[in-house]
């Protein structure tokens, strides 16, 4: 099955009863399959009563594209087996590196874009899609330093790993905003030149001004509501691409399921608007 | 770049990650130059972070016995040297009772370990393969000559243990699931515990040492006379019948069969 272009929402435990009976109208849920991989018990079983009601999307942490190795094999068949089980609308991953000589690291870490990377990276994504069976999409992750070695500028890169793959993109706004403030990069350019016909999904969240370092560098914390000028950058992006899913992606320091309801809302009332301006 | 140097570079990076005190005359020129950025110590706090949230998260009575403060501190201890083996973050931290044994300064509160041993059962329960347990009344209808043939394997999500010298599961009961009245002092003995998941939540039971030997007898195979007669060796007054309603209303067991077919020189 597939998604709606609709709004959907990160789903967190402390929300699972407010989810579960939230109004099922378009609105679907996004974990982190890393959370579920357990043999049983009430985590699955939650899982399997928001997933009666809603569409479900599967947003991995750590399969680990970009190292050098290839995905690992217990985890690839645990992930298999979630889909299998949940049948996700989406299923999507980082353009990053965590797990490593046998040791996750719970960070997206990064790599310099060279074309060894491509290659490497391009493989591990078609390694992956084949376990599925369904093509996944590779989100822009956040970035904090500058990295020598860059062979490719990330849009290219994403744009060639789609092509070889047939992966499709995510497309998180937040950290287009967090990358381009860190590294003196222009966000709008980025959003403008982004390829809009391949983007599956769109992430939407909050972030934070580092403690000692304040507004030069940005942090990814997923712990605030989303920012008017990513706002501002998701509007752009939708009145050119059109409506695509949307997540409202939050993961710490979690308000009510209700304040989260609000910036879904606002994500829905921009999704229409191109419908809007077409009617 | 060289065909090695996307490998060089993670090793370079997963390093420098977990081991701030070197210099960058350590590293390669191309990581030094990485973690000589200030932007750098987000990977490295985050990376810290997201495993020490994940092991206060999963040993909550370890935590609340020590604080915060000395809890977190210990973790970042345990962290290097044990980052995760896999990414369910909900399991993370198995050997942790096992390293504060050896931590130095938890010297002073040896039932530290015991404790995180009880906050690990609870998180094996948890997360445990779903299984339907053996009833009670399936057990009654047995006759005396049947039940002593019959083997109760232990619940997917069981784990017990006996501690001979701290009462380990008063003290984890008293962090784990916190009230009022708990102020009332302790009497240091040995205790046991069994905790188990039978339905959608984890559950816990006082078990005395011959409930221990009987549920480990229980798990290696032996029939309930077997488990019975293991029991009596550590206390010749166990109360069985107790002990058997016990286990049965905890939902102790998963599967139950009957040893019907002795070899015909056994009959």
């Amino acid at each position: 099955m597939s998604v709606a272009p609709s709004a959907g929402l990160g789903l967190k435990p402390q929300h699972f009863d407010a989810a579960l009976a939230a109004p099922a109208d378009g609105l679907w849920f996004e974990v982190h399959p890393e959370n579920y991989m357990v043999a049983g018990g009430p985590r699955l079983a939650w899982l399997e009563a928001i997933r009666a009601r809603h569409p479900l999307s599967l947003h991995g942490v750590a399969l680990s594209l970009a190292a050098d190795a290839p995905p690992d094999a217990a985890y690839l068949a645990r992930l298999a087996a979630l889909v299998d089980r949940f049948e996700p609308a989406l299923v999507s991953e980082h353009l990053a590196w965590s797990t490593w000589q046998g040791a996750y690291r719970p960070d997206l870490l990064p790599f310099p874009r060279t074309s060894q990377a491509l290659t490497r990276i391009a493989a591990n994504v078609e390694r992956a899609q084949d376990a599925l069976g369904s093509p996944i999409a590779l989100e822009n992750p956040s970035h904090y330093l500058v990295i020598d070695g860059h062979d490719w500028d990330e849009i290219d890169f994403l744009e060639t790993l789609a092509r070889r793959t047939g992966c499709g993109l995510l497309l998180d706004v937040n950290n287009v905003f967090v990358s381009a403030r860190n590294l003196g990069l222009s966000a709008e350019a980025y959003i403008d030149a982004f390829p809009g016909a391949l983007v599956a999904e769109i992430h939407l969240a909050g972030h934070t001004a580092d403690p000692s370092l304040g507004a030069a560098l940005l942090v990814d914390t997923h712990d605030a509501p989303v920012d008017p000028a990513v706002w501002a950058l998701y509007e752009r992006l939708i009145a050119r691409i059109g409506p695509r899913p949307t997540l409202i992606e939050r993961d710490d320091n979690l308000p009510a399921f209700d304040e989260l309801m609000k910036e879904h809302a606002r994500a829905e009332s921009v999704l229409r608007a191109p419908l809007r301006r077409a009617a | 770049m060289s065909a090695a140097s996307l490998r060089q570079f993670q090793d370079g990076l997963a390093r420098a990650l977990l081991e701030p005190e070197l210099s960058p005359d350590d590293y390669a020129p191309e990581i030094a130059r990485l973690a000589a950025q200030p932007a750098f110590a987000v990977y490295r706090n985050t990376v810290m972070k997201g495993c020490i949230d994940a092991l206060q998260a999963n040993y909550p009575s370890v935590a609340r016995l020590v604080g915060e403060e000395w809890f977190r501190a210990a973790a970042a201890v345990y962290v290097r040297a044990h980052l995760p083996a896999h990414p369910t973050l909900a399991v993370y931290g198995e050997g942790f009772a096992d390293f504060l044994v050896g931590f130095e300064p938890a010297a002073e509160l040896p039932y530290l370990p015991g404790v995180a041993r009880l906050d690990r059962f609870w998180t094996e329960a948890h997360t445990a393969p779903d299984e339907m347990p053996i009833e009670a009344a399936a057990v009654a209808r047995l006759g005396p000559e049947a039940l002593a043939r019959t083997v109760l394997r232990p619940h997917a999500s069981a784990r017990w243990s006996w501690f001979d010298a701290q009462p380990i599961a008063t003290l984890w009961r008293r962090n784990r699931y916190p009230q009022d009245g708990d102020e009332a002092e302790i009497d240091w003995r040995a205790e046991g515990v069994l905790v188990v998941r039978p339905g959608g939540s984890v559950g816990n039971v006082d078990l005395d040492a011959a409930g221990c030997e009987f549920l480990d007898a229980c798990a290696s195979g032996g029939t309930l006379a077997d488990a019975a007669a293991a029991a009596l060796t550590v206390d010749a007054h166990a109360d069985l019948a107790h002990l058997m309603s016990q286990l049965l209303e905890a939902g102790t067991f998963g599967r139950m069969d009957h040893l019907d077919h002795y070899p015909p020189e056994q009959r």
